[in-house]
């Protein structure tokens, strides 16, 4: 084998898939904490949220980045599975997985698949509206009626609670999908030393807090617009 | 004890193959599998019929060579064993045992639960070696220090006896568990550091050919293992690769 071509090889590609796991991982914190002022200062949560869809740092360097991440984690996660699929052409009769393995770490692809749907509706709900008003309609000014728009959108979608069970269900699957991809990532990425037990756990309070997290401003948005 | 055996019969590499039915009685608790499996066939030779084929050698857990998913498991229900060391009393009476080959498209089917592990012997000559003069001048390996701490880690991780009950476990049919048992026992050790670079490369590119699919770390190769290989030699072949692939050429 030639010196290069790491990325060609079954690890560099699991070294790939943690990369872009541990920067979508790194997003995801950045996004609970705008999304957590939503529920504590919609002002802030506003002038945060004006700052993020304007900035041409963010909008053209950072979200290019964030999306090519998850576009690549996603379509890397397809190419993996059919290459390991293939490697078992024939399956079992019987196979106890549950006696050696998680279910987590089982279902991957199962879990990953339903946060891919759910990213679908999430770019439906914000994005695509989000892009047209600012790039299409060519309204940079993120007012509505005099006042910042965003704390009111966002209020509106929450309004149905058909799309807030929808988002707790894909949270739970992202926390069950945390659960084991915290670990694996650094896993793959060759770090299994002195330092993984702290690490593996930092990840399980990282994989149940932050998707709580989400829910909880689910909650609290939809509450608020009960009593609105 | 009297029990349900559904066992894979193939009868060579071309056949479909399918699982059939057989009913054994009067099987002792005391029994290992294997004993089980040749009362079995020792009752299908005296009824003329073709006996189950299976691999099998030492019969004391050291040579790696029985192997059979058994119920769901490679080995059985039983941890830190080989099937031989697996006994009847892990089963009740009436029960129906499921017997399979270790599936994985790098190890073909030969007959019935005989499976082609050469995929492991291909891998282990693509690396696993030390290039050492046998002129009649080699060194005392004693004469080298090694810290015991590596020494221990390697010994560990060379106790891999190559059996593929973690290509069997795995959902992915993947043999990173025994390439990095190979990688590790070598790069750990100062006679082996020389060509770890190069080793590491060559065994992983050849783990590739063969067909085996990708660690997803689920952890079941290491909890099915019969010599409890962890898998933190995997994140150590990972490293040496990353390494080796990443290090400037002098």
């Amino acid at each position: 084998m030639s010196k290069s071509g790491l990325f060609k090889s079954s690890i560099g590609r699991k070294l790939a898939m943690a990369l872009s796991a541990l920067f979508l991982m790194i997003f995801l914190l950045q996004h609970l904490v705008i999304n957590l002022t939503a529920v504590i200062s919609p002002d802030t949560f506003n002038e945060l949220s004006h700052f993020m869809g304007t900035s041409p740092l963010v909008q053209f360097i950072a979200q290019p980045i964030l999306i090519f991440a998850v576009v690549f984690h996603f379509v890397m996660g397809f190419v993996l599975e059919l290459k390991n699929r293939s490697a078992r052409p024939v399956s079992y009769t019987k196979f106890n997985g549950a006696a050696n393995s998680t279910w987590m770490s089982r279902n991957m692809i199962l879990s990953g698949l339903v946060i891919l749907a759910f990213l679908v509706l999430h770019f439906i709900d914000f994005w695509i509206p989000e892009i047209n008003t600012k790039y299409i309609v060519g309204d940079m000014s993120g007012m509505h009626h005099g006042e910042y728009r965003y704390y009111p959108e966002l209020l509106a979608k929450f309004a149905s609670p058909i799309r807030v069970v929808a988002y707790i269900v894909a949270f739970v699957l992202l926390a069950l999908h945390l659960l084991h991809g915290f670990g694996s990532a650094f896993q793959s990425m060759g770090q299994n030393n002195k330092y993984i037990d702290g690490l593996k756990k930092f990840g399980v309070i990282y994989s149940i807090a932050v998707p709580l997290g989400f829910i909880i401003i689910a909650i609290v948005l939809y509450v608020t617009t009960l009593n609105s | 004890m009297n029990l349900t055996l559904k066992i894979w019969r193939q009868k060579n590499a071309n056949d479909k193959g399918k699982m059939v039915e057989y009913q054994i009685s009067d099987v002792s608790p005391d029994m290992s599998f294997l004993e089980m499996l040749d009362v079995l066939n020792e009752d299908l030779i005296s009824k003329d019929e073709e006996p189950v084929a299976f691999d099998h050698d030492c019969r004391e857990g050291i040579c790696g060579m029985c192997s059979l998913h058994i119920n769901g498991e490679p080995h059985g229900p039983d941890k830190g064993i080989t099937t031989c060391q697996l006994h009847m009393r892990k089963f009740n009476d009436g029960d129906t045992i499921y017997i399979e080959p270790f599936r994985a498209k790098a190890f073909p089917i030969i007959k019935d639960l005989v499976v082609d592990r050469g995929a492991f012997d291909r891998i282990q000559q693509s690396g696993a070696y030390v290039s050492v003069n046998t002129s009649g001048n080699t060194q005392d390996a004693n004469s080298i220090p090694v810290p015991k701490e590596d020494a221990d880690m390697a010994f560990d991780a060379a106790t891999c006896i190559g059996c593929g009950a973690c290509v069997a476990a795995c959902k992915n049919s993947s043999a990173m568990l025994f390439v990095s048992a190979k990688v590790s026992q070598y790069a750990l050790l100062p006679q082996g550091k020389v060509e770890a670079k190069q080793r590491v490369q060559d065994m992983v590119a050849q783990m590739d050919a063969e067909g085996f699919g990708n660690c997803s770390n689920t952890g079941a190769c290491e909890a099915e293992c019969p010599k409890g290989i962890s898998l933190e030699n995997i994140a150590r072949m990972n490293r040496e690769l990353i390494k080796a692939k990443t290090a400037v050429k002098h």
